[in-house]
């Protein structure tokens, strides 16, 4: 079983949310896939048991003893990331055109290291994250490799709970690609509305079932409703709706999930949002 | 002048800085988070012209491919694979042309498609732009390069995409200075540090501005100034401010947030 949590946009709750309900779960991984912004592990000590480098692109490297500033390459490339010999390695797509049409064989492709993968042990189970290089390429494929590493330590009977990142590009597309179910979390504020649209008409496009939480739902009620109307005629599944809470704030300075505080009003929503969604893939599932 | 409004972690409050920003300053907002563009909520510009962002991918001419696979061997993005005919993954495709180079019969041949839009429209005294990506794209670079070619000459406030990788390196290859938003939390520490290692790599000057501070010591601040890095501004906790924000409004509405932005610019003038 693997669950993703997905927002459309940033902030509204997807790593307090991910991480609470993977507490209340007896037999879990973690895979953070919002590689520019992985904020999952920080809740746990743990200690680190596999690290692998992640060679995902590519980029044009010139001899310079063989280059004669010729400038085809420059002609040739479509990204603006040659200039006679000179490689801007920030926006080098790593296509290969240019070693393909320079005329003294003076380029080449090098595969460049753009994360370091993790697998954290913790006490609450196994966390997958990445440790992205600055202005690399946060793309599909070091999240496919992520998941991969994931599932290499995934027993029969473990739930997979997938932290995703903002938007709806390729790093959301790999993230929701072979799971079961999405969670989206969304916030009743405009910019939240418009954002859950679009990201839900993205897993309506992959096939991807999804169940909405409100957070912070009481925030505005008459977005809140928005939201839940449109929930209604669409026959998607409103799972939980946690109310705003100062409580959050501080767990997250603490570094504990917020279930974990007993008096948390956003705590017991989770935990009664975790008891609906258990009677619903039990039921589905 | 451009500025970038960017922040390692989502939902720190770009959006809020800067929409109020731009009316206050006045000139371009550019909304450069493609994949969730939310700046015309809060701007809502009239007399919008939209125009189509198209890329190119390839086509193959199935009379000439001899299905020799030099395509298929040269694509880097495996865009392209080989079976009793070739097969175009356009999604994949980075519109490199490479494709079109190897072919030593002359199949190959260059279409345009739809990825996403341009709207651009007035809203007051400002001008505003962003870009749209159509869901179930995956790459935003090419939408986000065509929104920041032929800006004006004069102020442009470009409201970033989260996170630190390719839609931000996009959009701060454009940037001449930076504003950081982040908030007081450990998690917006973690990610702000990166997108101030991301500032420094492409040597932008850059401040920051926290969001939702309760106390004008907080974990953010103490960092800014052990390392000196410039606060530009801070923006107190305050239900009114979220409550303002989640209906679509902007906070200068409001008189006594709207030194917030004056502030901000006399700093950001400062800032070399």
């Amino acid at each position: 079983m693997k669950l993703v949590v997905l927002s459309g946009k940033g902030g509204t709750g997807k790593t307090t949310i991910a991480v609470s309900l993977a507490e209340l779960m007896e037999h879990v991984i973690m895979v953070d896939c919002d590689v520019d912004a992985a904020n999952m592990h920080l809740y746990y000590d743990g200690e680190t048991i596999v690290t692998r480098d992640y060679m995902g692109s590519k980029i044009a490297v010139v001899d310079k003893e063989l280059c004669t500033e010729c400038g085809i390459c420059t002609q040739y490339c479509k990204f603006d990331s040659i200039d006679t010999g000179m490689v801007n390695p920030m926006t080098c797509e790593g296509c290969g055109v240019c070693v393909l049409v320079c005329p003294e064989n003076a380029l080449h492709l090098e595969k460049v290291k753009g994360a370091e993968m993790k697998l954290i042990k913790t006490d609450k189970g196994f966390i997958s994250k990445a440790d992205m290089e600055i202005g690399a390429e946060g793309s599909g494929k070091l999240i496919t490799e992520l998941k991969a590493l994931a599932s290499e330590y995934t027993k029969e009977g473990d739930i997979t709970v997938i932290d995703g990142s903002p938007g709806v590009g390729c790093p959301v597309i790999a993230s929701i690609t072979g799971a079961d179910m999405t969670l989206l979390v969304i916030e009743p504020t405009k910019s939240g509305l418009s954002d859950f649209l679009r990201v839900e008409e993205l897993c309506g496009h992959f096939g991807m079932p999804v169940m909405v939480c409100i957070n912070k739902y009481d925030m505005n009620l008459d977005v809140a409703k928005e939201i839940e109307d449109f929930c209604r005629d669409e026959g998607i599944d409103i799972v939980g709706k946690i109310p705003f809470d100062s409580m959050v704030m501080k767990s997250i300075n603490e570094l504990k999930p917020i279930v974990n505080y007993e008096d948390s009003e956003a705590g017991k929503a989770i935990k009664d949002m975790w008891e609906t969604i258990k009677t619903k893939l039990n039921l589905e599932v | 002048m451009k500025i970038g409004v960017l922040s390692g972690k989502g939902g720190t409050g770009k959006t809020l800085i800067s929409t109020n920003l731009a009316v206050t300053m006045g000139g371009t907002y550019v909304d450069c988070d493609v994949e969730e563009p939310n700046g015309f909520i809060f701007l809502k510009p009239e007399n919008i012209i939209t125009h189509d962002v198209l890329v190119d991918y390839p086509v193959i001419d199935e009379d000439l491919c001899i299905l020799c696979g030099k395509c298929v061997d040269f694509c880097e993005f495996n865009a392209l694979a080989k079976t009793k005919k070739i097969f175009v993954f356009e999604k994949l495709c980075h519109s490199c042309g490479g494709c079109e180079i190897v072919c030593p019969t002359g199949a190959m041949k260059y279409e345009k498609r739809k990825i996403g839009i341009i709207d651009e429209g007035i809203s007051g005294d400002i001008k505003c732009k962003r870009g749209v990506l159509n869901i179930g794209e995956a790459m935003a670079v090419p939408l986000i390069k065509a929104l920041l070619e032929n800006l004006d000459e004069n102020l442009n406030i470009i409201d970033c995409a989260p996170g630190t990788s390719c839609n931000v390196v996009t959009s701060l290859e454009h940037v001449d200075k930076a504003i950081l938003v982040t908030e007081p939390t450990e998690f917006g520490l973690h990610d702000f540090k990166r997108a101030v290692e991301l500032c420094k790599m492409f040597e932008i000057p850059h401040g920051v501005v926290i969001n939702r501070i309760i106390e004008e010591d907080n974990i953010v601040s103490r960092y800014c100034n052990e390392n000196n890095i410039e606060i530009l501004s801070s923006i107190p906790y305050e239900k009114n401010i979220a409550e303002i924000y989640s209906r679509g409004k902007l906070i200068i509405e409001q008189e006594q947030y709207k030194s917030i932005f004056t502030d901000l610019i006399e700093k950001l003038g400062d800032l070399l």
